[in-house]
């Protein structure tokens, strides 16, 4: 039988309702990603494709549901909106890029 | 003799079709570390123990060209035999054959080895090794699929269904192993997915191998698909085998009683467990110090370890174990091992196996992407199971049982038949540390020490709750033992509840919490 050693090296720490804990961490816990609270500014492809066409252009004013971009992703044409009113402050892709799932697409103006 | 001649017959028909898909198919088949299909029958079952059914079958499709082609047996053996006397309905796709691919007739000696398992009350094993549908075939081949999916469906919790995944496994293909109960897997010899590498790279631009995606490996470590991991064919027969000396035939017998023995010396049930109640150590070292032989057959090993569950003998009788474990996230229930204790709870219920449930859970793991997931439908799980279960459950807390997860983990109000806890057993709503930070909030924060106010309440807590004698007063612990009484309190219990009988309301079943 293999008993633990008091100074094992593997063991880390995880706190559960204010109790520290010795042990071992998943992998799956240790890789995950924290958290972040949306940002609508941030207009992300939610898909990988090619942009088909840039509809509007920097310093636009747009209202929420407009359409921004449209992408060419599984021989749809997908229609990126706009999830509120704002100016658009900085367009990051052109006709014909190619873009993978996540890529920022454009930025409108904080409010 | 007409006759002999007719005999001569026979066995050069057999002949030429034992070979399968010839001697090119099979040498490109063991190139690949494969066993062809009928070696692999002939490795799991007892020896000469085979006996095969529809040997001569041939498939009807006419379209594309098909009839013109003979594909022996259509690609799939189908029989009955042995694993240590026990008998077991077997088939085997034959990859050697048309890539194995799933046609009308192949469906249909599968669901006739199927229906003979059901009828005959005896476990099903399917060895897979097939690219997927035969596209010629049309629709036939899906609603082969479906036929299966149903069979599967009827025989579950009446006659175990095992999958022994040993190729490719792909698509729609993929549904009967995961309505079976237990999946066994060969590293870079199994992949399973349902859309493949080429379609996810086209549709999503994402790249992946076969082996990243649906390999072994993965379903063993990251999706739950698979209980059973094995390094090479042969290791991967010796665990269905064993799994075999566990399980009973069907739902209506109970597992084959071996003769009782000891567990090894080595195995110390005083000195496993650390006073220190945030200190870990290997939960399967207490099960192999109450097990016969101090043996313990795990399943699922290497997915969501902070639950350990698997079988052992309790005087020779199979028992099932659910066991945290602390040397893994602290032995907290989350998403996947909620899932993972879930399913073997209802398997050993429904094949008539008492579980035994080792207690040390500190509660739920905190996080957005736990809730995210449905820790709440997934949690409930466990509680529906142990509910539901009517085989004898017996909980020993060993350590600390906190909050849900006290309630979760066999305890009295789920109707645990007999529950036990050790003199260290902490049953309390929370840990001291957390309990006191609530129940003391103001003495702590308006203290001109804060730091030490708090240990002081830690410790004030700890010394009216963190003990088993609340619970015990109540009557929610049964006796609390010496851990030295462990085995010989499990054993007592087993054997006067060897004839529990309860009545449970009618119904047509229950919805779990899927």
């Amino acid at each position: 039988m293999k008993s633990l050693e008091k100074d094992e090296k593997e063991l880390e720490v995880l706190n559960i309702d204010s109790t520290l804990y010795k042990t071992r961490l998943s992998k799956k816990f240790k890789e995950k990603k924290p958290y972040k609270t949306p940002d609508h500014s941030i207009v992300s492809s939610f898909i990988p494709g090619t942009v088909l066409d840039v509809v509007v252009r920097e310093g636009q004013d747009v209202k929420k549901g407009d359409t921004l971009i449209i992408v060419e992703a599984m021989k749809m044409k997908n229609h990126i909106k706009s999830a509120r009113e704002g100016t658009v402050k900085k367009i990051y892709v052109k006709k014909n890029d190619k873009i993978a799932k996540g890529n920022t697409l454009l930025e409108l103006n904080q409010i | 003799m007409v006759l002999k001649s007719k005999i001569k017959e026979l066995h050069e028909r057999r002949k030429k079709l034992l070979l399968g898909g010839g001697e090119q198919a099979i040498e490109k088949q063991k190139a690949l570390g494969k066993r062809t299909a009928r070696e692999r029958i002939i490795a799991l079952l007892d020896d000469k123990s085979f006996y095969e059914y529809d040997l001569f079958a041939e498939h009807e499709a006419r379209d594309f060209d098909m009839e013109k082609k003979t594909l022996p047996s259509d690609g799939v053996i189908i029989g009955t035999g042995k694993i240590f006397g026990a008998p077991v309905a077997i088939y085997a796709q034959d990859f050697t054959v048309a890539g194995g691919s799933l046609g009308l007739m192949h469906s249909r000696k599968i669901t006739k080895i199927m229906d003979h398992a059901l009828k005959m009350r005896m476990p099903l094993i399917g060895i897979n090794d097939s690219g997927g549908a035969r596209i010629q075939e049309g629709v036939n081949s899906l609603a082969g699929y479906g036929e299966i999916f149903f069979r599967n469906t009827l025989s579950s919790g009446v006659i175990p269904q095992i999958s022994v995944i040993l190729g490719p496994c792909a698509g729609g293909a993929v549904y009967s192993p995961a309505l079976t109960d237990f999946v066994f897997v060969v590293n870079k010899i199994s992949k399973m997915f349902i859309t493949g590498p080429e379609v996810i790279k086209t549709v999503l631009g994402e790249e992946i191998s076969m082996e990243d995606l649906g390999g072994a490996k993965v379903h063993s470590e990251i999706t739950g698909n698979a209980h059973f991991f094995a390094e090479s064919e042969d290791e991967c027969f010796e665990q269905v085998k064993e799994l075999i000396t566990y399980i009973p035939w069907n739902n209506s017998k109970k597992a084959l009683r071996f003769d009782p023995a000891e567990p090894d010396s080595e195995y110390d049930i005083e000195n496993i467990v650390p006073d220190d109640h945030t200190f870990p150590y290997d939960v399967k070292n207490v099960i192999r110090a109450v097990t016969d032989k101090s043996a313990f057959f795990e399943i699922m090993e290497n997915y969501a370890k902070s639950i350990v569950i698997g079988f052992g003998r309790m005087d020779g009788q199979t028992t099932g174990f659910v066991a945290n474990q602390s040397l893994e996230m602290a032995g907290v229930l989350d998403v996947d091992s909620c899932d993972k204790a879930a399913r073997f709870i209802r398997y050993c219920d429904a094949f008539n196996i008492p579980l035994v449930t080792f207690v040390d859970v500190p509660g739920y793991l905190p996080g957005v992407d736990q809730e995210h997931a449905g820790v709440i439908r997934h949690g409930a799980k466990v509680l529906y199971a142990y509910s539901e279960a009517t085989v004898p459950k017996i909980t020993v807390i060993l350590r600390k049982a906190y909050g849900g997860g006290y309630i979760a983990m066999g305890s009295r109000h789920l109707r645990s038949d007999f529950v036990f806890a050790w003199p260290v057993a902490e049953i309390a709503v929370m840990g001291p540390e957390g309990a006191a930070n609530i129940i003391f909030r103001k003495e702590i924060m308006s203290s001109d020490d804060p730091d030490k106010m708090r240990k002081q309440k830690v410790e004030e807590y700890k010394k009216i709750f963190a003990n088993p004698y609340v619970a015990a007063s109540r009557g929610y612990i049964d006796a609390v033992i010496d851990p030295a009484d462990t085995r010989r309190s499990i054993i007592h219990s087993l054997s006067v509840s060897e004839n529990k009988s309860i009545q449970m309301p009618a119904k047509k079943h229950g919805i779990p919490p899927f």
